[in-house]
């Protein structure tokens, strides 16, 4: 690891000591970094460029069974002292809180070291040439159209250290980089509609990503099949989901397994632990050792030695994500709070295959609006797509709605395509969901 | 102590910087041949409170302080901050900003003018100077009433939060200006379990306002609303689905004003020709008796801004005036690029961000008909009365809100309630469809949060009684 990881730790590492000193019987802290470098380029030229750098520290504070956390960018090691002094003494006036205790060290052991490939050294080496030229290749593809109105393109990196350390023998950092770029469009419909689209691809290394010419051409294609949206009648039909749009669609059932909205019986999927919630064709695995995964981890934000699971495992609720407060609340062994890369088990087919064998119905790429109640599971969400006619994409849609409950719907997933998404920690595949409400004319 | 606005000299003071040092770093962000610079210096403090399962489980304090600095050259802008604020971290960020001109050194000014302004949030007792042993009674206070409605209630939690801003900006025209944003929320969760089913529940109240305007009756209001809201989801159910008339109650339904008008006249989507009303200035677009506003000068508002966060004075700016679209909400460039003054709308969310066009309190004024005749005049449609979010999509004009609670009308009566639909419709489609506006205007009192191009900022919006003639709602067939 680098100098300024050797930084951090040392940061993180004061400030627990200072907490201790003040009276915390336990301290968490996390001290960061991060670089950013962003372009955005219209019209030949650059229009905006803005470069960050920031730091900042954070604590947790156990203190005489009273909990708070406290942030600050100020890291001046006298006013940092005082800061945490004064956090501890804000903490005392708390009331006791019988289950905050500061993780069980045990569930740090075990943290693998296996090689997660999370840095790319060559975007030091990414020269502003060289980003000016991939912004106005972009711009040149996205734009190459009579009726385009305006193509923005960017180019945005980021390089980010962090590392934490607990009171209770808890040690560790962690560095990634990222690249994104990317181009949206606008494009003249009529007299005053100006239908939009998008394509932006990224990733933790720059191999691997679609060249400029393809992304800059991919973001004119989408726009210009948005061209003559326009909605249907409502109807119940077959919904096959984009695999770029699937996370907002299917991410939205990880906020119910957590141990707090179950603890708080906010959670449509309390009580479905080893029962059935989907049809058989869906398993999701949770896997933090992914190479270059953008969710990949060797131990999450509590510091818990990160471990492959399963979720759901053909249509059965194999595990939640339990944290160590809510998971004492409920009587439960922690697992983890949060998600790392979510992996299906994907099908053998590919989208077009998919859309071929449903026929007809509505093909969804993307959301506009709408939530979801994660007390009940009911949702309904605004939709951009397609529809799909004797087997094949046809007229854009727009304007329409898809409403039920997931724990109905995930009942009709009829299948999992082979195509899982690079540029996410959500790594869906298309999916076909059979008889789905659309709301329309 | 006391929280009215305090002077640029206070703020120099606060900052550590006086006029040497900030001509320095200014001209630092000229040297390069931009036409304006200007330094955003931020200190910002919260506090949040968390009462879960009866007892206050956690709490939080953040300070945050820097400065952004931003050079122009045209529509181009050069952005970079500093977290430190010593003139050697100011002046390396400066010379970033000012690189995307690429001329000749323009004159920085050595001197400040202090500029004043009203005080919009002038509160009795700042935030950073209030303990937190004061706001937990608050928070057992909203605990105990709330559970205390109903014995269906088994899950109540209470948040609270509130924030001190310092902020003064310097800019290249030689002005300073200095201002002070107090924030606060409250906000109360409600499970509640009745044969088995189980329902959930919110509400919450925000604004810049000091302690003293979370009075008893203010909180006893809030606490009802959540357990109504909750208590009435066991008969709730989806409406039919497909297009039909929509009936917005007053107050929060300015969510569609937010969606459906105020995105779509920020001045920066229009410049560029990607906003759906890029060509609609002057043109008659909605009814008369259809006058839309955003406006940053209504007291204690959480869209309420003494000055905009780049030294220009703010203002209501009425949007569309008597159904004729009017004027746009502009920023510097924007206005520069139009030929018009600004209109106090350049905003950002932290000094790590570049301003950009965004509303601040949008409402609709009063019209002609009222509530009564307004429900009397659907056969069959839906009432939308509570929401959690909403979104549009700027240059097709489609947005949509999602309502939380609302009513069936049948026969022109309200019916059976009606729970989580999205409603989708097109900006100038439904502009044109606003077929009746009722006379009871009000500003509602929930914490709104705006995104925009990853910049949340706070914002408030209100509405009177509207009927919107056809919108699709995303129900379920029947």
């Amino acid at each position: 690891m680098s100098a300024r990881s050797d930084e951090l730790l040392a940061q993180a590492t004061f400030a627990v000591e200072a907490a201790v000193s003040a009276g915390a019987g336990d301290a968490v802290a996390s001290a960061s970094w991060g670089r950013s470098l962003d372009f955005s380029w219209r019209e030949g030229k650059l229009e905006k460029v803005q470069e960050s750098t920031s730091r900042s520290l954070g604590v947790a504070l156990y203190v005489d069974g009273r909990y708070s956390t406290h942030g600050t960018n100020d890291l001046d090691r006298g006013r940092l002292a005082a800061f945490i002094r004064e956090a501890v003494a804000l903490t005392r006036a708390l009331e006791p809180d019988p289950f905050r205790i500061i993780p069980d060290p045990a569930l740090y052991e075990g943290r693998s070291d296996v090689d997660l490939d999370l840095v790319d050294p060559s975007l030091v080496d990414l020269s502003r040439e060289e980003r000016l030229a991939i912004c106005a290749r972009l711009e040149e593809r996205a734009s190459a159209h009579d009726d385009v109105i305006s193509a923005t393109s960017g180019i945005a990196d980021g390089h980010g250290i962090s590392a934490r350390v607990s009171s209770n023998g808890f040690s560790g950092s962690r560095e990634r980089t990222s690249l994104w770029y990317g181009a949206e469009v606008t494009m003249r419909e009529g007299e005053t509609k100006r239908p939009e689209a998008h394509r932006w691809v990224g990733g933790l290394h720059r191999d691997g990503l679609p060249t400029p010419d393809e992304v800059g051409a991919e973001a004119l294609r989408r726009c210009v099949t948005r061209i003559g949206a326009g909605k249907v009648p409502s109807v119940r039909t077959t919904m096959v989901i984009d695999r770029e749009a699937a996370s907002g669609f299917i991410g939205r059932i990880f906020g119910a397994m957590s141990a707090r909205a179950i603890q708080q019986k906010r959670s449509f999927l309390a009580d479905k632990l080893g029962r059935r919630i989907a049809s058989d064709v869906l398993t999701l695995r949770d896997d933090p050792f992914v190479t270059r995964g953008m969710g990949s981890r060797h131990y999450d934000g509590e510091g818990i030695a990160a471990k492959p699971r399963t979720v759901v495992r053909n249509g059965v609720l194999e595990s939640y994500y339990v944290d160590t407060y809510y998971g004492r609340k409920l009587g439960w062994e922690p697992t983890s709070g949060s998600a790392s890369n979510i992996l299906f088990e994907y099908g053998d087919q590919s989208r077009d295959a998919l859309v071929a064998a449903a026929q007809s119905g509505i093909y969804v790429e993307s959301w506009l609006g709408g939530n979801a109640n994660p007390t009940t599971g009911d949702f309904s969400f605004g939709v951009r797509g397609r529809l799909i006619e004797g087997g094949e994409l046809g007229a854009p849609v727009s304007e329409m709605n898809v409403t039920g409950n997931y724990l109905e719907i995930l009942q009709h997933l009829a299948a999992v395509g082979d195509d899982p998404v690079p540029w996410s920690a959500f790594r869906s595949p298309t999916l076909v969901f059979e008889d789905v409400q659309f709301s329309g004319t | 102590m006391d929280a009215t606005s305090p002077s640029a000299a206070d703020l120099y003071a606060w900052f550590g910087v006086d006029d040497t040092v900030l001509a320095r770093v200014l001209a630092a962000a000229l040297a390069r041949g931009a036409e304006y610079a200007d330094l955003y210096f931020e200190h910002a403090s919260g506090h949040s409170v968390t009462l879960e399962d009866g007892i206050i489980s956690r709490a939080s304090s953040s300070v945050d302080r820097g400065v952004g600095i931003r050079a122009v050259v045209g529509d181009q802008t050069g952005y970079a901050y500093s977290e430190d604020l010593d003139v050697r971290s100011m002046v390396e960020a400066a010379r970033t900003a000012a690189s995307i001109a690429r001329g000749s050194s323009a004159v920085a000014p050595v001197g400040f003018e202090p500029r004043t302004h009203a005080d919009l949030y002038a509160i009795p007792r700042p935030w950073e100077s209030i303990g937190i042993v004061e706001k937990l009674p608050l928070l057992q206070k909203v605990e105990a009433t709330t559970r205390a409605l109903n014995p269906a209630v088994e899950k109540v939690s209470v948040s609270w939060g509130d924030a001190d801003d310092r902020v003064l900006v310097v800019t290249s025209e030689g002005t300073a200006w200095s201002d002070r944003r107090p924030m606060a929320r409250i906000a109360v969760s409600v499970t509640a379990v009745k044969d088995g089913e189980v329902q959930s529940g919110s509400a919450n109240l925000a604004g810049r306002h000091g302690m003293e305007w979370f009075d008893e009756q203010r909180l006893a209001d809030m606490c009802s609303d959540a357990v109504d809201r909750t208590m009435i989801l066991f008969e709730a159910r989806r409406p039919p689905a497909g297009e039909m008339p929509v009936v917005l109650a007053a107050g929060p339904s300015g969510i569609l004003l937010h969606e459906a008008v105020g995105h779509g006249m920020e001045a920066d989507f229009n410049r560029k020709g990607t906003s759906i009303y890029s060509t609609l200035l002057g043109k008659q677009v909605a009814p008369e008796f259809v006058t839309v506003v955003d406006s940053a000068i209504h007291p204690g508002e959480r869209g309420s801004l003494n000055v905009d966060d780049e030294g220009s004075p703010t203002e209501r700016t009425v949007l569309v005036e008597g159904g004729v679209m009017a004027s746009y909400l502009h920023d510097r460039i924007s206005a520069k690029h139009y030929g018009v003054e600004p209109t106090g709308s350049g905003r950002r969310e932290s000094f790590r961000h570049m301003p950009m066009p965004r509303m601040r309190c949008t409402y609709m004024e009063n019209g002609p008909h009222t509530k009564e005749e307004i429900i009397a005049s659907v056969k069959n449609g839906i009432v939308a009365e509570t929401f959690t979010n909403g979104q549009v999509q700027i240059g097709a004009g489609d947005f949509t809100f999602f309502i939380k609670n609302g009513w069936l009308i049948e026969d022109g009566k309200i019916t059976a309630p009606i729970k989580d639909t999205n409603i989708i419709g097109n900006g100038p489609e439904a502009l044109r469809d606003v077929t009746m506006v009722a006379d009871d205007m009000k500003l509602d009192t929930g914490g709104w949060t705006c995104g925009k191009e990853g910049q949340r900022v706070p914002v408030s919006q209100g509405m009177p009684t509207v009927l919107v003639s056809r919108l699709t709602v995303g129900g379920e067939s029947r």
